[in-house]
């Protein structure tokens, strides 16, 4: 398995871990309510080194990436930040990723763990435009910072920039406790929060800058558990959870991540007639009506018919009850009312609004 | 924490004898490495059980784990408490967290136990 830079930090701190996409990375190091609760309220310190970047250089930069984004990158302008996807010709979701736009001829992209290889292969096979493709992913850590005093913990590392003037999905390249970081005003768990790109021989120095300021802050250092019950809670998607290469964005519950207006990308023909036929299949987020925790695979029934299966799920510390994603047919959401099959036996749920809370973001 | 009188299983749970009555419940252990329990689904007065197998489950926010009777027999009160506030599985899992209460058809099994010295000595092994 592989290890982030930060991995000696995070045992120092007793962190559990766990497998994730290949790596060995922190569960959680106190509790996983007890982190979830510290980023709603005050702050919380992330490892997400696992996270993959590539660079795209070059005359043919902006080309690429816009023929393989589901999202029109040709809005972004510079230290602009777009979540989008990459679909394959079938419409299925390669990857959900995030693209910086430093410059017409260089973009970032920051992919998921697991894809990182996928993803590269992806790009490198499309470039026909001779853009430079590079996976800068071994030399680069990240840190993130959310929660609603993040803004006060960085602003007296960040001098010379006014650090709450820095807007949601924008970046700026400057110095965090005087080691060169990308700051970007982005996250995975709804709250206010940035997260912070430095060279992998910084980590450990950013995140012993960091850890002294949360700790005083009554923040904690949090784990991929309470990451993922954060995102839940968010209405955020996760790859190879709710989406695969077989799902289409519509499908997904994303389609407003799809621009085939006036431009073309790999996978729109059939994205813009699977819209046009109707989708058979959507994503909708639940909440039980008991105690019950229902997880993902549990299966989804509706007046005694089976009608799909949960995707992501688990208990909502905010909500004190379990919430989570379900792909059901199109039909079934005319009617709020579901159950879900745990070990053998129906429990009520309910179809609602996601996000499941409102929150600092 | 492993108190004296029990007896425990491999699998965390631990039995406490009054006459041919076992209390039931899971070690200080079990709950520190569950953490964060959240949902408890135990069998209803009257039911049978037998010894080593599953006989409810608990869940923390990340996961389930099953629970296995360290002694057969029926069970004559269930901890109507737990439902509502299953945490007290995390701070109290010797007393007010208990799960059930079970009139042994054989109280020899028992003997089969581990006592708190050898269930020491198999956390230390299990976490080495």
């Amino acid at each position: 398995m592989k290890q982030t830079p930060l991995y000696q930090a995070h045992k120092s701190l007793n962190a559990k871990f766990t497998e994730f996409g290949g790596w060995e990375m922190p569960l959680q190091y106190s509790s996983i309510v007890k982190e979830h609760l510290a980023v709603r309220t005050t702050v919380g310190l992330f490892d997400l080194s696992h996270m993959g970047e590539l660079e795209v250089y070059g005359q043919g930069a902006n080309a690429l990436v816009q023929k393989l984004s589901t999202n029109d990158v040709g809005r972004l302008t510079d230290g602009r930040v777009l979540y989008t996807l990459f679909c394959n010709e079938a419409g299925g979701i390669v990857d959900d990723l995030l693209v910086y736009r430093h410059a017409d001829n260089h973009y970032m992209l920051v992919v998921n763990a697991a894809n990182i290889e996928k993803d590269r292969t992806w790009v490198e096979n499309h470039n026909d435009t001779g853009a430079e493709i590079r996976d800068v992913s071994e030399d680069t850590a990240l840190i993130a910072l959310q929660g609603p005093k993040s803004i006060d913990i960085l602003k007296p590392l960040v001098p010379e920039q006014a650090i709450s003037e820095i807007r949601y999905f924008r970046f700026i390249l400057g110095e965090v406790a005087g080691i060169p970081t990308t700051i970007s005003r982005t996250g995975y768990t709804g709250e206010v929060g940035f997260e912070l790109y430095v060279s992998a021989d910084n980590a450990e120095r950013l995140w012993h800058a960091l850890y002294p300021e949360v700790i005083a802050a009554e923040g904690q250092p949090v784990g991929l558990g309470a990451r993922d019950t954060l995102r839940l809670e968010a209405g955020l998607r996760l790859y190879g959870m709710d989406m695969d290469d077989n799902t289409n964005p519509f499908e997904a519950g994303l389609g407003k991540f799809v621009k085939s207006k006036g431009r073309q990308f790999i996978g729109k023909d059939v994205l813009v007639a699977a819209k046009k036929k109707g989708i058979a299949k959507q994503m909708i987020g639940f909440q039980m009506l008991d105690r019950a925790v229902a997880r993902s695979g549990y299966t989804v029934y509706q007046a005694g018919e089976h009608i799909g299966n949960v995707t992501s799920g688990a208990p909502s510390p905010a909500l004190k009850c379990s919430i989570g994603f379900a792909s059901i047919t199109s039909e079934a959401m005319l009617n709020d009312k579901i159950d879900i099959e745990i070990r053998g036996k129906l429990h009520p749920a309910k179809i609602v609004k996601v996000p499941f809370i409102i929150s600092s973001q | 924490m492993i108190p004296e009188n029990l007896k425990y299983m491999e699998s965390h749970e631990w039995a406490r004898q009054e006459g041919d009555i076992a209390t039931i419940g899971i070690s200080d252990y079990a709950q520190s490495e569950i953490q964060d329990i959240v949902y408890v689904e135990l069998p209803e007065v009257g039911t049978e059980l037998t010894q080593k197998t599953e006989f409810g489950v608990i869940e923390s926010v990340k996961a389930a784990f099953d629970l296995y009777a360290p002694v057969s027999g029926e069970v004559i009160d269930v901890n109507e408490s737990l439902p509502d506030a299953p945490e007290q599985v995390n701070e109290s899992p010797y007393d007010d967290g208990w799960f059930l209460k079970i009139r042994m058809t054989d109280p020899a099994e028992l003997d089969a136990l581990l006592d708190a010295d050898s269930y020491q000595a198999h956390i230390e092994a299990e976490h080495a």
